[in-house]
C-alpha cells in the first residue's frame, strides 16, 4: 500500500504540515517495502488550483491512501473520484513517523 | 474621437466612485457619456445614478465539457491547464468549472477535438439609461463565484462606443487581475487616493501596474486634511499630475452616504470636473506630442 503524508520537510521525522494543497512536501511510503521518499508538492507554488494540482501528483503517484491535516473540496472530489482514500492527522500527531505508525494501527479517522 | 477614462484606486474606499459618477454627471450636460461600473463583485454606481435597467445579459465563462467517446485519456488538457481546472483522475477528465479561467488552451491543445465549450453563467450584465442621459452599464457577479476578469472583460467588449463618447468605468478597489482587467485599453486612468500611509502604499502599486502597462495616469486627493504630508511630497517628487483635491468635508461625506453625487452636494464640482477633463486631455494631447 503506498500512502501519502503531507509534511513540512523532506524525512520521516518532519513535522506535519496541516495543508494539503499547499504542503511543501509530499513523504510518499511503501508499507510493503518500508522505504519512503520525500516528493516536492507542485502544488505548493501555485498561485490557484493547489488543491486540484496536488490531488493530480497523488493520483498520478498511485497512491492507495493520502493523510493530511483537512482536504478542501476540489481536492477531495479528485481524490474521491480517484478511490484514494483519505485520512486525516489525529490532533496528538507531530511527525511523520507518527503518522504512519497511527494509520497502521487503525487509529486516524477517515475525512 | 472616443475616450475611455478608467477610475481606480488601489486601496478601498478613496471615493472612485464618487469620482466616477460626478464626472460622468458633469459630461454629460455637454457631451455623450457612457458609464461601466467594473466593480462587478460590489458594484454601487447605481446607487448614486439610478438608471432605469432595461437589458439584462447573461454573464458567462466558456467550460471545457469533454466528449468521453473521444477522449483517449492522453492528459495533454490537463497539462496546458495553467489554473488546474481540469485531473486525470482514474477513467475520466474532471473539471472544476470554478477554477477555469475560459482561456480556451484545453480546447485548442486537445488533439482528439474531443472537447467543446460550454456557457457557465457566473453573473449578469444589466444595461439602462439615467435621467441625465448617461448609458450605464455593470456587472454583477454571482455570490460564490470566485473570478471577477470574465464578466469584465464580456462587459467592456459590450461596449462599442459610438464617435465622440466619453467612457466613465468605475474599477473595482485593489491592484489584481480584475483592476487590470478593467483598465487595459483606456486612454487614461483617474487614481483616486487620501494622504495617509495606506492610501500612498496602495497608490504606489497602481502606479507601477500602470506604468508596465504604459497607461497614462493622474491623481484626485480625496479627504485632504486628513493623514499627512508625505503623498503630495511623493507626487511632486515624481512629477505626477494632481487633477483635484476634494476636502474631507462632514458635509460631502453626509451626502455620499445619503446616496448623491459630489455634484448633487454641491454643484461648484460641476466645473471642477470639466475642467479636471480638460486637464486629462491636455496630458493625453502633451504626451502625444501634440501640443
Amino acid at each position: 500500500m503506498i500512502l501519502l503524508i503531507s509534511s513540512q520537510g523532506q524525512n520521516l521525522e518532519s513535522p506535519i504540515e496541516h495543508r494539503f494543497g499547499r504542503s511543501p512536501w509530499l513523504i510518499k511510503y511503501d508499507t510493503e517495502t518500508k522505504e519512503n521518499q520525500a516528493l516536492p508538492n507542485p502544488g505548493g507554488r501555485q498561485s490557484g488550483g493547489a488543491g486540484v494540482a496536488a490531488a493530480q501528483f497523488v493520483i498520478d503517484q498511485a497512491a492507495d491512501v493520502v493523510i493530511s491535516g483537512d482536504f478542501g473540496p476540489n481536492a477531495a472530489n479528485a481524490l474521491r473520484a480517484a478511490d484514494v482514500k483519505m485520512y486525516l492527522f489525529d490532533g496528538n500527531l507531530n511527525n511523520v513517523d507518527d503518522v504512519i505508525d497511527t494509520f497502521l494501527e487503525g487509529k486516524l479517522p477517515a475525512f | 474621437m472616443n475616450m475611455k477614462i478608467a477610475v481606480a484606486s488601489g486601496k478601498g474606499g478613496t471615493g472612485k466612485t464618487m469620482v466616477a459618477t460626478s464626472l460622468a454627471l458633469s459630461l454629460i450636460e455637454t457631451n455623450q457619456v457612457k458609464l461601466l461600473d467594473c466593480d462587478v463583485e460590489a458594484p454601487n454606481a447605481h446607487l448614486f445614478l439610478h438608471p432605469t435597467f432595461t437589458q439584462e445579459i447573461p454573464a458567462v465563462i466558456r467550460i471545457p465539457k469533454i466528449d468521453p467517446e473521444r477522449c483517449t485519456l492522453c492528459g495533454q488538457c490537463v497539462e496546458v491547464c495553467q489554473f488546474h481546472a481540469l485531473a486525470k483522475v482514474g477513467k475520466t477528465i474532471m473539471v472544476f468549472p470554478q477554477l477555469c479561467h475560459g482561456c480556451g488552451s484545453c480546447t485548442w491543445n486537445c488533439p482528439e477535438g474531443a472537447i467543446e465549450e460550454i456557457p457557465n453563467p457566473i453573473g449578469v450584465i444589466e444595461k439602462g439609461t439615467t435621467i441625465s442621459g448617461i448609458d450605464f452599464t455593470h456587472g454583477k457577479l454571482t455570490l460564490s463565484e470566485p473570478m471577477a476578469t470574465p464578466i469584465i472583460r464580456q462587459l467592456k467588449k459590450l461596449e462599442k462606443s459610438s464617435n465622440g463618447t466619453i467612457t466613465v468605468i468605475d474599477s473595482p478597489p485593489g491592484a489584481s487581475c480584475s483592476v487590470v482587467e478593467t483598465v487595459r485599453g483606456v486612454d487614461f486612468v483617474i487614481l483616486v487616493t487620501e494622504p495617509t500611509p495606506f492610501g500612498l502604499h496602495d497608490l504606489k502599486q497602481m502606479l507601477g501596474i500602470l506604468e508596465d502597462m504604459r497607461i497614462r495616469y493622474g491623481v484626485v486627493i480625496n479627504r485632504e486634511g486628513i493623514g499627512n504630508a508625505e503623498l503630495d511630497r511623493y507626487l511632486e517628487q515624481k512629477g505626477i499630475p494632481i487633477l483635484m483635491r476634494i476636502p474631507f468635508d462632514k458635509e460631502i461625506a453626509r451626502g455620499i452616504a445619503a446616496g448623491k453625487p459630489l455634484v448633487v452636494i454641491d454643484p461648484n464640482y460641476h466645473e471642477k470636473f470639466k475642467d479636471m477633463y480638460q486637464k486629462i486631455n491636455q496630458i493625453i494631447d502633451k504626451s502625444d506630442g501634440r501640443s
